[in-house]
């Protein structure tokens, strides 16, 4: 047990546990919406990020990105990442939704045949991703080349640190305003509440999970992208564990709760760091699983409430 | 609309043609009955030496660089363990258990700490008690001990977690695989990354030595882990008509109306984790024997799933069924080992294909078909 070197830096040790989780938070999202209106987990969701990651890597190689190119150069490979790693995550999605859940949907499947068939779809996707790509890490160009950008009182910030915290906030703050101020969004918290009722009052039920599973990929895209700026790489597997932690995160939160979403992810990223830095990196995994079953025993609506959805009896 | 009635005429007629074999099975008088299984096991006993003409390209090592076929037929048959064992879990009690390759991965370790000379747990034996350098726990004794591990560390998981609603539990299983393997990885007493070796089996530390239960010859392996797998279907067999069996049944299929019924779900719940993980336990006890060396990646999330495509692809509840999952998932990547690169991907493929188009798997329990029927047709008219 490092304390010394935990407490020594405790702030820099905060400041990137805000940063990864702000990745999270951001999947979480994806899980949040689809719970909250749907009432099951999407395990398909990992594998969404996973082809923003892999539509990262190709747009790039496309647009020929090298390592730190000019600042013209670097916001067309940002802009042109986020909306191809946005949209193909959305799509992937809205492909999964339309595959496979709405006809289970139709026959009224008990949960478990959902999660099974969604473990069966998260399964082939990153296989065919393992299969085109190969295997082994596939590396991204440090288009951002990492910056100390100020530092207050020995804790350095750096330039990715602050485009991922700022670009999950703004996510974040315009999804809230979508779901909570526009028709579309209302006609989601409807379906949420009580989908008969919605039916009823004229909302499009199958629209609105096809509007939530867009727009959970559409934030697992852009997800996708950080994640690119801030480990350079990424593998056919790696939406098995990301995805786990950042279901952990909504959980932590109050799953099918927007802001939620929010503070779990970013509570679990700092919880994660400082249990890196305590064990040298060994317990890092664990440590999300353990935070995961003591909130789930003690409390398990989360910290903020299921408030998208309605507690289940 | 006319392709989904006749894709559902053509599923319905599937399912009544596998039924019907099943109903005329039942209808024979039972010395024919008897009989009958009797030949298949006997079958089944004499599969590692096949050599019927016209069956031998069944045989793994009927295609170049096929692996030895006694060898496979023994990790088929240890699937089919863990398959009756996550059976229990999820076709009787129905819970969604996606951390099985835990217990297994429990049941191997506890053969490799306390039988191999070369485990630190054993080193530390030594050194406490004074016992002589080649001491080690004696197969015989580590395997109740696998057993009692797995089953504790069953009751350990379910006694916090069954409590959760069906999905959360399924998430936390798949928490708790993934921190067996960290842990097993990390830790010092467990031989860390570098695994265990000289794991015993039932003639001691594997050498070249041992008469029956040699390094090469995986017959005697197989039948050792086919007689386990047999004893253990009669006995799952009488479980699942007893009481436990009953109350397991009522808890699936309505938990508060089982509760009120005076079924306590929890304690159910509890036994169905414990016994599955028991067989966990043993099965990886006995792929622990035969490998003779054993490492944490081996018992990744990835098997896991695995197990669980093999329960649900076979007909979750159905004993029958998920041997027969079991059996196809461990046997096919083996004879078609061009394909074994993309086994996964066929793997998800089946799950999927068989949740979306037929949930009851290929043999299906007649009761949970049944399940999966009512509620389709309770679907309210604005879906």
């Amino acid at each position: 047990m490092n304390f010394d070197e935990l407490f020594g830096h405790l702030g820099q040790h905060t400041v990137d546990g805000l940063a990864k989780g702000s990745i999270y938070a951001l999947v979480a999202l994806g899980y949040t919406l689809v719970y909250g209106v749907l009432k099951l987990i999407n395990f398909a969701h990992s594998e969404v990020f996973m082809v923003g990651t892999f539509t990262v890597v190709g747009v790039w190689s496309l647009l020929g990105a090298t390592d730190s190119p000019p600042l013209g150069t670097l916001l067309l490979l940002l802009a042109a990442g986020l909306l191809a790693a946005a949209l193909a995550s959305g799509l992937t999605a809205v492909a999964v939704e339309r595959i496979a859940y709405r006809r289970l949907r139709r026959m009224n499947a008990p949960p478990l045949i959902f999660l099974i068939t969604a473990i069966g779809l998260s399964l082939v996707m990153s296989e065919a991703f393992g299969l085109w790509q190969g295997r082994l890490v596939v590396g991204i160009p440090t288009v951002l080349e990492r910056d100390v950008v100020f530092s207050i009182g020995g804790t350095d910030v750096t330039n990715t640190q602050i485009i991922t915290v700022v670009a999950a906030l703004v996510m974040m703050a315009g999804l809230d305003v979508f779901i909570n101020r526009t028709r579309y969004g209302r006609g989601v918290r409807a379906v949420a509440q009580n989908p008969d009722t919605a039916a009823l009052m004229g909302v499009n039920k199958d629209r609105v999970i096809a509007l939530i599973f867009l727009l959970g990929g559409l934030l697992a895209g852009a997800a996708a992208l950080l994640y690119a700026l801030r480990y350079g790489n990424t593998r056919f597997n790696v939406g098995f564990l990301l995805g786990l932690k950042a279901f952990t995160a909504a959980v932590l939160g109050g799953i099918g709760n927007l802001r939620g979403a929010l503070l779990g992810g970013l509570l679990l990223g700092v919880v994660e760091v400082y249990a890196a830095t305590l064990t040298q990196s060994n317990w890092e995994d664990v440590a999300a699983f353990v935070v995961l079953v003591v909130v789930l025993l003690f409390r398990p609506t989360g910290l903020l409430g299921e408030s998208l959805g309605r507690a289940r009896a | 609309m006319t392709t989904t009635t006749s894709r559902k005429r053509l599923l319905n007629g599937l399912s009544d043609a596998t039924g019907g074999i099943g109903d005329r099975f039942r209808a024979l008088p039972k010395w024919q009955r008897g009989l009958a299984f009797l030949a298949f096991v006997a079958f089944l006993y004499y599969l590692p030496l096949l050599g019927i003409p016209g069956l031998t390209w069944l045989r793994t090592d009927s295609i170049e660089g096929g692996n030895n076929w006694a060898g496979v037929l023994f990790v088929c048959a240890v699937y089919v363990l863990i398959a009756i064992g996550l059976n229990v879990v999820i076709g009787l009690a129905g819970l969604l258990d996606l951390g099985y390759v835990g217990f297994f991965a429990v049941g191997a370790y506890s053969v490799a700490l306390f039988g191999s000379t070369q485990s630190p747990v054993v080193k530390a034996l030594q050194e406490r008690f004074d016992l002589p350098q080649g001491w080690a726990v004696a197969w015989a004794i580590c395997i109740p001990i696998a057993i009692a591990i797995a089953m504790i560390s069953g009751v350990l998981l379910g006694w916090p977690t069954l409590r959760l609603r069906g999905d959360y539990l399924a998430i936390v299983t798949l928490g708790f695989g993934e921190i067996i393997r960290i842990v097993v990885r990390n830790v010092s007493w467990s031989g860390g990354p570098h695994g265990v070796a000289a794991i015993p089996g039932p003639e001691g530390a594997p050498s070249a030595d041992n008469q029956v239960f040699g390094l090469i010859d995986a017959k005697p392996w197989y039948w050792l882990a086919l007689t386990v797998v047999l004893l253990l279907v009669l006995a799952v067999r009488r479980l699942e008509n007893s009481r436990v069996g009953r109350a397991w049944l009522a808890v699936r299929e309505d938990e508060d109306a089982a509760a009120v019924m005076g079924v306590y779900p929890f304690k159910y719940k509890l036994w169905a984790f414990a016994i599955g993980a028991a067989l966990g336990g043993i099965s990886g006890a006995l792929f622990a024997s035969r490998q003779g060396f054993i490492e944490p990646n081996q018992f990744n999330a990835q098997l896991s799933i695995l197990f669980v495509a093999m329960v649900v692809v076979g007909g979750a509840g159905n004993m029958a069924g998920v041997a027969l999952g079991a059996f196809l998932l461990a046997y096919l990547p083996e004879r078609f080992r061009d394909f074994a690169e993309w086994r996964f991907l066929v793997f998800g493929l089946a799950l999927v294909l068989v949740m979306l188009l037929r949930p009851q798997g290929l043999i299906p329990s007649r009761r949970r078909a049944r399940e999966l029927k009512d509620r389709a047709e309770e679907v309210p008219a604005s879906v």
